[in-house]
């Protein structure tokens, strides 16, 4: 019964995830396509979940679904009706080279997968309890991977820095 | 509690990741780019996650998280170009917006 449980909850987030994103791409309203992509964070939170990553979900759903989404949603409001995203035409060669492209990644990755399958796909391995808790990311965070920790915050400053001053009153005046 | 293998997880990551191509390939809009971007950093996200529960590590976590943190960071400085982008009265193009092509 249990495992039951898990394949409906299972589908019900992996048809979500996709159901959304395909929303996202094709809407043309930005402000659509941004709740769309709420919803395909917050599906993607609970596969992260059946995956036994508590500590992940629980940020993808604070930071990504909560802050930067609604970051997004302000641009988004102050861009009014500009940021209106209808499909452009262009040359129909384009589009369908890009679609072509797609669907050939797709196809083999899918090919990929399929091949490994049988052999060399083995099952999950058995964890404890504690793993992808906030206390055993912590800890791996800093100590395995200090300088990982220490690079991500300095990118995240220089992000902060970059954004404010792209986007500050100052550009107004230069040619 | 089993459930599904990783190789679903792969699968559904798979997709996501061709849904996402498609969108920065065939929307113009920068700002529906920046967000099939966002699509694509998650599914890479999703494989990383897959495994590392498969190989029973935490690195691949560790990772995902470092992924998060760069997204962020690619979301705010595309909204400030994007910003800077409106002030100047240039169109909401990426096509349109090729002044550094070589």
């Amino acid at each position: 019964m249990g495992e039951f449980l898990v394949w409906v909850v299972w589908f019900l987030a992996a048809g979500g995830c996709l159901a959304t994103g395909v929303a996202v791409v094709s809407l043309t309203n930005p402000f659509y396509s941004a709740l769309a992509l709420i919803g395909n964070l917050a599906s993607l939170a609970v596969l992260y979940l059946l995956l036994s990553a508590e500590f992940l979900a629980a940020a993808q759903v604070l930071v990504y679904a909560g802050a930067v989404m609604v970051m997004f949603l302000f641009v988004v409001a102050y861009l009014g009706g500009r940021a209106d995203a209808p499909w452009a035409g262009g040359p129909p060669l384009l589009r369908t080279a890009a679609v072509v492209a797609a669907v050939a990644l797709l196809v083999e990755v899918v090919v990929v997968l399929g091949l490994a399958w049988g052999d060399s796909l083995r099952g999950p391995a058995e964890v404890s309890d504690s793993f992808g808790s906030p206390a055993a990311i912590g800890e791996i965070f800093l100590t395995d991977h200090l300088l990982a920790f220490e690079i991500t915050s300095i990118v995240l400053l220089v992000a902060a820095v970059g954004g404010v001053v792209l986007g500050s009153e100052k550009e107004r005046g230069r040619p | 509690m089993t459930g599904p293998g990783v190789g679903w997880y792969l699968i559904v990551a798979a997709l996501l990741f061709g849904v996402g191509a498609l969108g920065v390939m065939l929307r113009r809009s920068p700002l529906i780019v920046l967000l099939s971007l966002e699509i694509m950093l998650n599914a890479g996200s999703l494989t990383l996650i897959a495994f590392a529960r498969q190989q029973g590590t935490l690195d691949g976590q560790v990772f995902a998280l470092a992924v998060m943190a760069v997204a962020a960071a690619e979301v705010a400085i595309g909204l400030g170009l994007i910003v800077a982008m409106a002030r100047r009265d240039m169109p909401l193009d990426v096509d349109q917006a090729s002044a550094l092509r070589g």
